[in-house]
Parts: structure tokens; C-alpha cells; sequence
């Protein structure tokens, strides 16, 4: 299958299945491989047919191309495809890809937040369309960083990817405290509660709204997922969360998982 | 072995930390202890700390009296003291360098004052422009400055021994990120006193 390789704006990291690359956009920077065939030729999204259009999408988004994957959305779209089917096999499949990659140390912080960019420019597309149709919601997540700490890059990237994985989301913003947890549980009735924290300082305070969840006998009502740069599976079986998410990937398929999970014990006990 | 001879100490820190280490060290005339630092740049990565840590710790094993580790803990959440306990060796205190230059109830005031501070220390002043600009993405991402900086108010810099063109450059820095400013000197603060019970707890 040809696949295809722009030069966007960060420092490319050639994965192994990309090496054969064939046509780099004019204007590009320099490549770092001899691998490329440069061509002036240039790429026309709307000229490739289904299948290595969505693959040239999971490039375009592992190289933060947010004009491209606007682009490339709005082709599938025009072709008929389904507002879901676009964001998981599109956009959700091509963040899988840069999350593995972030886990295995090849990305970076900055790439994976221009990914996210990109992606963004891709949902701001489909959200409307996904609300018109009224697809089925696979659960509900309240989510936030929690008090004393302003860091919501993860959270950000958490609340997205759950948000592409199927979950309405209900973002708290930063600098949580319990009350203000308690509030949004009791208003929207999450299946999931999700705290954020980046310093080590802050993330004890997850300690503090899971016991305040205990005393007031409510706890089991919500699965409650925690991450965040410092933390550890230590920690969250320490505080008491039903998992530690290690990267926003892994944060919506737990989310899925467990919400599924629960939904059958649920069932088997009716 | 004369009896007198003074115990080899043997200090493992963080690149960020190799000026105030060996100020520190020169002036108290301390000949018996020796530096090696890990790069800077693991700052960035703190989940890479602990296992760097480790395997220098576990090739200095044997070759000197005391091993101090030159580390807080650094965003490891844990993991680093995990390393440590497993060997017996001691850490600088607090969560970052910026608490033990500042000394906790200081740093820990400033932090309840404003969650939204971004700290500079000499250190991270003179290689700002590599460590967070270029190592961040900004230079060649400038959109990715309030990703990164949008929740932060203010940029306080905690100097240890300030030059006019350190000052400058922090100031600098602070009007980079659109930050407010504000200096704090603060010296070596529980870096100097921990190295020195260190040393002097024989």
C-alpha cells in the first residue's frame, strides 16, 4: 500500500512501517531520512481513496497537521461516513498511535500536544454532528485537577480522548476541591469520577475526596480513575481508586472496560 | 586506616544542581567528597530519574563510605525514595528544588499564594531558553506557550547568588511566558544545611 509523509512542524520520528516513504508536501522542511522521494507534487487528501486516506490521517495527526485532519474529516464526511466512524477509526485510532508512541519514550510532551490539536480541529467537525444524531453515550465522566494544582495538560488529553471514546464529559477545569467534586457527582451523575494532579504536592488530595466519597457512603456509586505524571499503581490502590491510568489512551479503555464491567454486574444482579 | 581519615562521600546529583553543590562544598573547605552529576535535561522526564539513579548508585556500591543523593523528589512521585530505601542512601528534602532552595514553609507559602507559579532558580534561569523553550516545543510551537503556561500567573525567581544578567534574563523569561514577575533571593537555602548535617554527621 503507498503511504504517504508530510513534514509538518515537529522533528519527524520515523517508525519502522514508515520508512518507505514516497511523497513529502512542497514547502516542507528538510527530510532527516534518505528514505524520502521528494516530489513538487502535491498531496490531494480528497484524491485517495478510503483506506489510505484514513492512514494518511494517523500520520497527519502523529505530526500535528491540524489543517490536514480538518481536511480529512471533512472529506470522509462528504463521502457519506458516519460522524462516529470517522472519530474512532480516523482520529481516536490515530491518538492510540501517538499515545504507544509517547509510552515508549519515542514522542514527546510538545508532539502530543500538537496531536491533540489536530485532533481537536477534527472533533470541532464532528461534535455537532454527533449530538445531532444522538449517538448512544457509552457512560458519563466528571473530571478535574485537583485542588492546588493548575496542571490540565493530561486532563485535557483524558477528557478528550473519553470524549472520542464514546463518554460525555463534564470538565471541572483545575484547582478542584472536594466540595466542588461532591457538587458535580450529585448534579450529573457520572459513572466515572476522574482526578487529575502533576505535583506531588497536590495529588494526595485525590486521598481526600475518595475518603469524603466514603463517608458519606457514596463511593461504590462511581468508578473512580486517577493519573497523572507522578503517580503509580501504588499510589492509586494507596488512595483507594479503582485504577491508575498511566496516559490518556489507557484512561478511556479503563473507562470503557470498567464501565462495561459494571454494567454487567449490574444487570446480573437485577 | 588512620583513625582520623574522613569518610569518602560520595554526592549523585542532578546536573541542575553541580554550581551550588561545588559552592557549597568549597566553602567549607571539604576535600573527601565527591560529585558526579545525572543530566539536567532528565528534569523534563522525571519518570527516568529513578532508574538513572539507581544503576550510578549501583555502580558507586562499595567505593565510598556515604552516598547522599542530590535529588528532591523530583516529580518521581515516590519512586525515587522506593530506590533509595532500597539501599539505604539519603535525598536532599522537600518535593523539587525549588522547595529546598526556598526551604519548605516558605516555598509552601508561595505555592498556597498562588498555585500558579512557575519557579526559576539560577539553574533553570541560565538554560531557560533550552530547558523550556526550545525542550518544550515553544520556539518552534509558539501556540503551545498557554498549553503549557495558561493557568500561570505570575513567574517567581528564586536566586541563589543573582547577577544583574541573571536578573535580567528571569525577567525576561517571565514577560516570554506572560507572566508576572518576582524575585525572591533565597541562597542555598535547605540545600547548603543539608549537605552540611550530611557531611558533618559523622
Amino acid at each position: 500500500m503507498m503511504r504517504y509523509w508530510r513534514f509538518g512542524g515537529s522533528d519527524p520520528v520515523c517508525r519502522p512501517e514508515q520508512e518507505h516513504l514516497l511523497r513529502i508536501r512542497p514547502g516542507g522542511a528538510a527530510p532527516h531520512t534518505g528514505l524520502v522521494e521528494m516530489t513538487d507534487e502535491e498531496l490531494d487528501l480528497s484524491t485517495l481513496p478510503d483506506d489510505e486516506l484514513v492512514e494518511q490521517m494517523h500520520d497527519d495527526l502523529y505530526d500535528g497537521l491540524a489543517d490536514e485532519i480538518a481536511e480529512g474529516t471533512q472529506i470522509l464526511l462528504d463521502r457519506g461516513w458516519d460522524p462516529q466512524k470517522v472519530l474512532g477509526e480516523a482520529l481516536v485510532e490515530g491518538m492510540r498511535i501517538v499515545g504507544i508512541d509517547f509510552r515508549d519514550g519515542i514522542l514527546f510532551v510538545p508532539e502530543v500536544l500538537l496531536a491533540a490539536n489536530a485532533m481537536k480541529a477534527g472533533m470541532a467537525l464532528l461534535r455537532p454532528l454527533l449530538a445531532e444524531t444522538g449517538a448512544d453515550q457509552v457512560g458519563k465522566v466528571v473530571i478535574g485537577t485537583v485542588k492546588g494544582d493548575i496542571h490540565d495538560i493530561g486532563k485535557n488529553l483524558v477528557a478528550m480522548m473519553m470524549e472520542g471514546a464514546g463518554f460525555e464529559v463534564v470538565d471541572l477545569g483545575i484547582n478542584t476541591d472536594v466540595d466542588e467534586f461532591l457538587q458535580a457527582l450529585e448534579d450529573h451523575k457520572p459513572d466515572i469520577l476522574g482526578m487529575s494532579a502533576l505535583l506531588t504536592t497536590t495529588m494526595p488530595y485525590m486521598k481526600v475526596v475518595i475518603d469524603t466519597l466514603v463517608e458519606k457512603g457514596v463511593r461504590d456509586d462511581y468508578i473512580v480513575l486517577v493519573g497523572g505524571a507522578p503517580l503509580n499503581e501504588d499510589f492509586g490502590a494507596a488512595v483507594g481508586a479503582d485504577a491508575y491510568c498511566r496516559d490518556a489512551a489507557i484512561a478511556s479503555e479503563t473507562a470503557k472496560d470498567l464501565v462495561a464491567r459494571k454494567r454487567i454486574l449490574a444487570s446480573e444482579d437485577a | 586506616m588512620p583513625e582520623d581519615r574522613l569518610p569518602s562521600v560520595f554526592v549523585l546529583a542532578c546536573g541542575a544542581l553541580v554550581n551550588e553543590m561545588l559552592a557549597v562544598i568549597s566553602a567549607n573547605g571539604w576535600s573527601h567528597i565527591t560529585v558526579e552529576c545525572l543530566p539536567a535535561a532528565l528534569h523534563n522526564t522525571p519518570d527516568r530519574i529513578p532508574a538513572a539513579v539507581a544503576s550510578r548508585l549501583d555502580d558507586a556500591a562499595g567505593r565510598y563510605d556515604r552516598i547522599l543523593v542530590g535529588y528532591a523528589d523530583c516529580g518521581t512521585g515516590g519512586l525515587l525514595d522506593r530506590e533509595l530505601e532500597a539501599r539505604g542512601v539519603e535525598r536532599l528534602p522537600g518535593a523539587h528544588c525549588y522547595e529546598f532552595f526556598a526551604t519548605t514553609p516558605a516555598f509552601t507559602a508561595l505555592h498556597d499564594a498562588e498555585p500558579g507559579t512557575f519557579y526559576l532558580t539560577d539553574y533553570l534561569t541560565r538554560h531557560f531558553d533550552r530547558l523550556v523553550m526550545r525542550d518544550l516545543g515553544i520556539i518552534d510551537h509558539p501556540e503551545l506557550r498557554d498549553a503549557y503556561f495558561g493557568n500561570y500567573t505570575r513567574l517567581v525567581y528564586l536566586s541563589q547568588v543573582p547577577s544583574a544578567g541573571l536578573l535580567a534574563r528571569a525577567q525576561a523569561a517571565a514577560e516570554l511566558l506572560g507572566l508576572a514577575f518576582e524575585h525572591r533571593p533565597v541562597g542555598y537555602g535547605d540545600l547548603g544545611t543539608s549537605l552540611e548535617s550530611f557531611v558533618n554527621a559523622r
